[in-house]
């Protein structure tokens, strides 16, 4: 805050640059950006070595299940858009299930990112 | 009895209305800005509040707003030379409501509300994503050379430059620092461009991609633990903030509303941030930055290159992340897909949302809304990042 006020107070003053040194400003503004986000991309890449969850073995089970389903849309697992892990989906459009999971997300007020689907069955 | 009713009459705005045809144009042009909030809803929780601004200042005889005492406040050989006091004692009603934006109070609270409500969980699970928030700063840099050609100074050229990184507040903050006598074209241009997202982007995305680049569909994101969500507003704040100190205000006040939504025990205060805090920062943002485009400095050529300039800032700034994102494409062996680039450009959630649509129309079954996120919350701290080097060049 003490930062923000002081420029506050500070007069401002006009600099008048040439085309030359505005595209110097340029090239280093564009490269302090992307150093920046590199620097945190680091930052991140670290942080989620040391506190993410670990890879899990791949489980044999959940290899997919090529038996062609009716309707003609395969029964098996596939990676649900957006959320956590696998999904098995059966008998439902790939479509509607990622609806289905988009209205349950907004219903529960919880990031799709953050549920984990197990399976989505079309019940006749 | 005539004497007092010649007064009345004197004293009134309809009197005085003939002395200015600029605040006639632009009560006008608040009413079309009231229409495209509220009628075409553009950007209506701030287009709005700053139209009305606009009203208020124009009217004649309203003396809410004083030009000449900011002037005052701004001239180092001025006895009320940056004095609060003098503006507290003899302002009206929107001068002292903008003290908050001259103090650089109401666009980092603002970013405290943007924090409690933004999900970095799609960053921190695709970290790669922050080289397209950067990417998309290209408009940034473009428009600052154009507006250096164009004649405008180094402080102004950084705050018409910003409006590139399509993020309301921070372009308020800067300009404020750097320009105070832009505040009004800047904030009234970037709002304005930002709720046409939808239309500006889209035509750019498609040019610069394939139909078969818009067809990639991306692979599921890693699950993010809630202690990496915790940690991540702190160790962003003590490492951005030792690199670059002057976008403590901005990326601070957004980390701490980052860290009040996840940390979990201060659920009253992450709810005040998001909802009452921020509507009435936004109501007090709005209405004081209306305030501004008085008539006689609004109506200028130079308001007219704003406009123009800050379209071309978005452009170039789309173009930015999309182009990056074709490159992380081939780079990925067609993992990413470019249209997530254009979601760099802050506009949170608009122009993730773009990206989305864009990317379904392309192939119905993409899901592209989560990925995007990513960059879009990097363009977040992205657009930060570049107003706080302009600052720490200009100011």
């Amino acid at each position: 805050m003490m930062n923000l006020l002081l420029s506050a107070e500070a007069a401002i003053e006009e600099v008048d640059l040439s085309i030359g040194q505005g595209l110097s400003y340029s090239l280093l503004g564009i490269a302090v950006v992307f150093a920046m986000l590199l620097a945190l991309m680091v930052v991140i890449k670290i942080m989620g070595a040391l506190l993410g969850d670990k890879p899990k073995k791949a489980d044999a089970a959940a290899k997919v299940d090529t038996a062609p389903a009716q309707g003609g849309i395969p029964a098996g697992k596939v990676p649900a858009p957006g959320s956590l892990g696998d999904i098995a989906i059966h008998d439902v459009p790939e479509k509607t299930a990622a609806m289905i999971m988009a209205i349950v997300a907004d219903e529960m007020n919880t990031p799709l990112n953050e549920l984990r689907f197990k399976s989505i069955k079309r019940v006749d | 009895m005539l004497e007092i009713l010649q007064r009345i009459w004197e004293s009134s705005g309809f009197y005085q209305a003939g002395g200015s045809w600029q605040g006639l144009v632009m009560i006008v042009i608040a009413c079309v800005l009231l229409y495209l909030g509220i009628v075409k809803k553009f950007e209506p929780l701030l287009l709005v509040g700053i139209a009305f601004g606009t009203l208020l200042t124009n009217l004649p005889g309203a003396d809410i707003y004083h030009m000449e005492m900011w002037d005052a406040f701004l001239d180092p050989n001025n006895a009320a030379y940056h004095s609060y006091g003098t503006i507290l004692a003899n302002g009206g009603f929107l001068d002292i409501l903008y003290i908050g934006v001259k103090a650089g109070i109401y666009p980092s609270l603002i970013f405290l509300g943007v924090g409690a409500m933004t999900d970095f969980g799609p960053l921190l699970s695709n970290p790669k994503s922050l080289f397209l928030g950067a990417a998309a700063q290209l408009g940034v840099y473009m428009a600052f050379i154009l507006a250096i050609v164009l004649g405008f100074s180094g402080n102004e050229a950084a705050a018409i430059g910003i409006i590139g990184g399509a993020d309301g507040p921070t372009a308020i903050w800067l300009t404020n620092q750097l320009a105070p006598h832009l505040l009004g074209a800047i904030a009234i241009a970037a709002y304005s461009y930002m709720a046409l997202i939808p239309l500006i982007q889209p035509p750019i995305m498609r040019a610069l991609t394939t139909k078969k680049e818009r067809e990639i569909k991306m692979e599921q994101l890693r699950t993010v633990t809630k202690r990496e969500k915790i940690i991540f507003p702190i160790v962003v704040t003590i490492f951005t903030v030792l690199l670059l100190p002057s976008v403590a205000p901005l990326l601070g006040m957004l980390m701490l509303g980052n860290l009040f939504k996840e940390c979990g025990v201060v659920d009253r205060l992450s709810d005040t941030a998001q909802n009452a805090l921020m509507n009435i920062i936004t109501i007090f943002l709005g209405i004081s930055v209306g305030a501004t485009t008085v008539g006689e400095r609004f109506l200028t050529p130079e308001t007219l290159y704003i406009v123009g300039l800050g379209l071309l800032a978005f452009c170039f700034s789309t173009a930015g992340g999309v182009l990056l994102g074709k490159l992380m494409c081939v780079i990925t062996k067609g993992k990413i897909n470019p249209l997530i680039g254009s979601a760099g450009v802050s506009a949170v959630p608009m122009a993730a949302r773009v990206s989305q649509v864009e990317g379904q129309k392309a192939n119905p079954s993409n899901f592209l809304l989560m990925h995007a996120m990513g960059p879009n919350v990097a363009g977040v701290i992205g657009s930060a990042v570049a107003a706080g080097f302009l600052l720490a060049i200009f100011g």
